[in-house]
């Protein structure tokens, strides 16, 4: 039977695969008294053994699909089932208390994650905690005879069905048998969305149910372009999104014509549009679509792919790697977004009620300095090799402004004291994001080489809802008036200052917000790579003329969001 | 039975790659083989047992090798200490 399942368009595209179900299974357990604790200790070693088979499995497929790096946590997963002190405890508690050998192996792998949890002065170890987990999770199966999911073993096209995908969990997949993915939760501003775009697979989110609507290996259709999944789909259906698929693929190479032709509108203005990265690796999409630069560089990943605080050498290696490959153009790369929804298990952060509003960003940069003070040097040294601009994250006084780029100078003055080789013409600005900052933008503008409007986190603050809560998502509303007014005066105090401002949030690639920015005279469009091209042929349809009377109705005479949806679209359809 | 003292330059003590090093030097031999750190001894062919000791920069540690090839196992995890940057 042919079901169709609605949610949110995430990444656009359209695949059809089988469905690959990434849950977890159920892994309870009764605890029970046993007699014969020599056939009990034989069912755990055999559940070792099997254990151990699959890790090698998945450790040599990882080794070739994912690289060295991402292969190494499956070794230390092996080293801990080889361990001694580790199955020795388990197989003893069997004969000592009679019991089980889920209830023992449940008994050791809490003993041990307290251990490694406790030591409270040591991220690395209590990282550890993790891999204990993991490990035990993976013997329970065998004991229980339940499958896990192997996401690194698969070895043909599928579509990953999940409850959520963390950043983690997206590294893990091989992008030539993924073809996209759906989701229960998360919005278009999600982080698996996000993450989804820059590896340019199509993506559907929020659909509440797939997990409990599809099975492993049931055909799947991914409308990536209406927000839908297709499961069980007719041969009707198949023919259908086929077409669908190959008008939207010729629209993209109608769209790849313009891919190395300046942003120009009708009227013949130019402005930059560049694209969001989080890795060196995202590059390649940058050039294949014809950015003029990087207009925002997320150097978290960098933390987040790594098992305790990056070098100053590894992230030198990566800043270098992207400015040299952007040959000159712009790179502009925000200070380490930590908090919030992101979180590094080596760096404990404390628990908070409202984590958003709490210790992220430039907040923990200032004050854990010595990590920030390693990201400057390493960009600083990096700098040599690109035209590099630097952004604090969560700018709100200008106080936190000054602090950072003092403590940037510092160390710029410092290494050039060394004779390291440092450029003299690095931009220093900052996000746009705190609304505090955006209405004093006047003052802001004096200070800073310019402005980044972050639109997601600035309509979250603005509108105060959380932009994750699916309760309060009809208030994310990027064309309510003020929204476009505290935009309009970013935009304007910059310019006043003679500053440039640009945006990196995802409405700096939607087709209702560009022609308002644009009225606006917004400078830079910074968005996924996959957007380039759509935007740069949208805009050469557009007059700037014109749309600053549009965006003047917008700001001053609209009253809601969907008044301003409206208006864009009946002058588009003009 | 064989013993041998390590003074730990390694700015990080033993953990992460060195760790599993040691521990697979040491599981490649049929001794007995423990490390002793502040009183705690432990089993050197359990990565658990090994970084639940928590060895820090400047500790000094002691290796015991009890079996017929307990003299090769210390050559073995000296050389290791040296090339992980462990010990000098």
């Amino acid at each position: 039977m042919v079901k169709t399942i609605k949610g949110i368009a995430a990444s656009d595209g359209i695949a059809t695969a089988e469905a690959y179900l990434l849950v977890q299974p159920d892994l309870s357990f009764d605890k029970k008294s046993i007699s014969d604790a020599d056939a009990e200790v034989s069912r755990l070693k055999d559940a070792i053994a099997t254990s151990d088979a699959e890790l090698t499995k998945i450790r040599d497929v990882a080794k070739v699909s994912l690289g060295e790096d991402e292969a190494q946590v499956f070794d230390a997963h092996k080293m801990i089932l080889a361990d001694p002190e580790f199955t020795g405890a388990v197989e003893q508690e069997i004969k000592d208390q009679s019991v089980n050998a889920e209830q023992a192996l449940d008994d050791v792998s809490k003993n041990f994650i307290a251990i490694f949890e406790g030591m409270t002065d040591n991220p690395y170890m209590q990282e550890r905690a993790a891999d204990v987990r993991d490990v035990t999770k993976r013997v329970m199966a065998h004991l229980l005879g339940v499958e896990l999911p192997n996401p690194s073993l698969i070895d043909h096209e599928v579509i990953i069905i999940a409850h959520d995908l963390t950043p983690s969990d997206t590294a893990q997949l091989n992008k030539k048998y993924v073809k996209g993915f759906v989701t229960d939760i998360g919005g278009r501003t999600a982080h698996s969305a996000i993450m989804a775009r820059s590896l340019e697979l199509p993506a559907v989110v929020g659909t509440n149910t797939i997990t409990g609507d599809v099975k492993d290996g049931q055909t799947v259709i991914l409308d990536g372009l209406n927000g839908a999944a297709i499961i069980d789909p007719s041969d009707e259906d198949i023919k259908k999104y086929d077409k669908m698929a190959k008008d939207f693929s010729a629209q993209k190479a109608e769209w790849e014509k313009l891919k190395n032709e300046a942003t120009v509108t009708a009227d013949g203005k130019h402005f930059d549009i560049a694209a969001n990265i989080g890795t060196p690796d995202d590059l390649e999409g940058v050039i294949a679509n014809g950015a003029e630069g990087v207009g925002l560089y997320r150097t978290e990943f960098l933390y987040m792919q790594s098992e305790e605080l990056p070098t100053e050498d590894d992230q030198f290696e990566a800043y270098k790697t992207v400015l040299e490959g952007m040959k000159g153009k712009p790179v502009v790369v925000r200070t380490m977004d930590i908090g919030g929804d992101k979180h590094l298990s080596y760096l404990p952060l404390p628990e908070e009620m409202n984590p958003f509003l709490g210790y992220r960003a430039i907040r923990i940069s200032l004050d854990r300095q010595e990590i920030f003070r390693t990201q400057l040097r390493a960009l600083l040294r990096a700098s040599a090799f690109g035209q590099l601009r630097i952004m604090f994250p969560m700018i709100g006084t200008l106080a936190e402004f000054r602090s950072a780029k003092k403590i940037f100078e510092e160390e710029k003055a410092k290494l050039v004291e060394k004779g390291v080789e440092v450029s003299d013409h690095i931009q220093l600005g900052m996000m746009m994001e705190v609304p505090a900052a955006a209405i004093l933008a006047d003052q802001f503008a004096k200070e800073v080489d310019f402005f980044s409007i972050g639109t997601n986190d600035l309509i979250q603050y603005t509108m105060a809802a959380d932009r994750g809560n699916e309760h309060v998502s009809y208030l994310y509303q990027p064309y309510n008036p003020s929204i476009l007014r505290l935009v309009k005066h970013v935009i304007d105090s910059a310019h006043a200052e003679g500053k440039w401002a640009g945006m990196c949030g995802e409405a700096a690639g939607d087709n209702i917000m560009v022609p308002l920015l644009l009225g606006m005279g917004l400078d830079e469009y910074s968005m996924s790579a996959t957007s380039v091209l759509r935007v740069r042929s949208l805009m050469k349809k557009l007059s700037t003329a014109d749309l600053k009377e549009l965006a003047e109705r917008a700001v001053n005479e609209s009253i809601t969001n969907e008044d301003n949806k409206k208006l864009v679209e009946s002058y588009i359809n003009k | 039975m064989e013993k041998k003292e390590f003074h730990i330059i390694a700015e990080t003590g033993i953990h992460a790659r060195p760790a599993t090093m040691l521990v697979q030097a040491a599981s490649k031999f049929a001794s007995d083989i423990n490390i002793e750190f502040n009183g705690k001894s432990v089993n050197l062919k359990s990565i658990m047992g090994v970084m639940s000791l928590g060895v820090g920069q400047g500790a000094d540690v002691t290796i015991t090798a009890d079996g017929d090839d307990a003299a090769d196992a210390i050559t073995a995890i000296s050389d290791t200490m040296t090339k992980e940057g462990l010990a000098e």
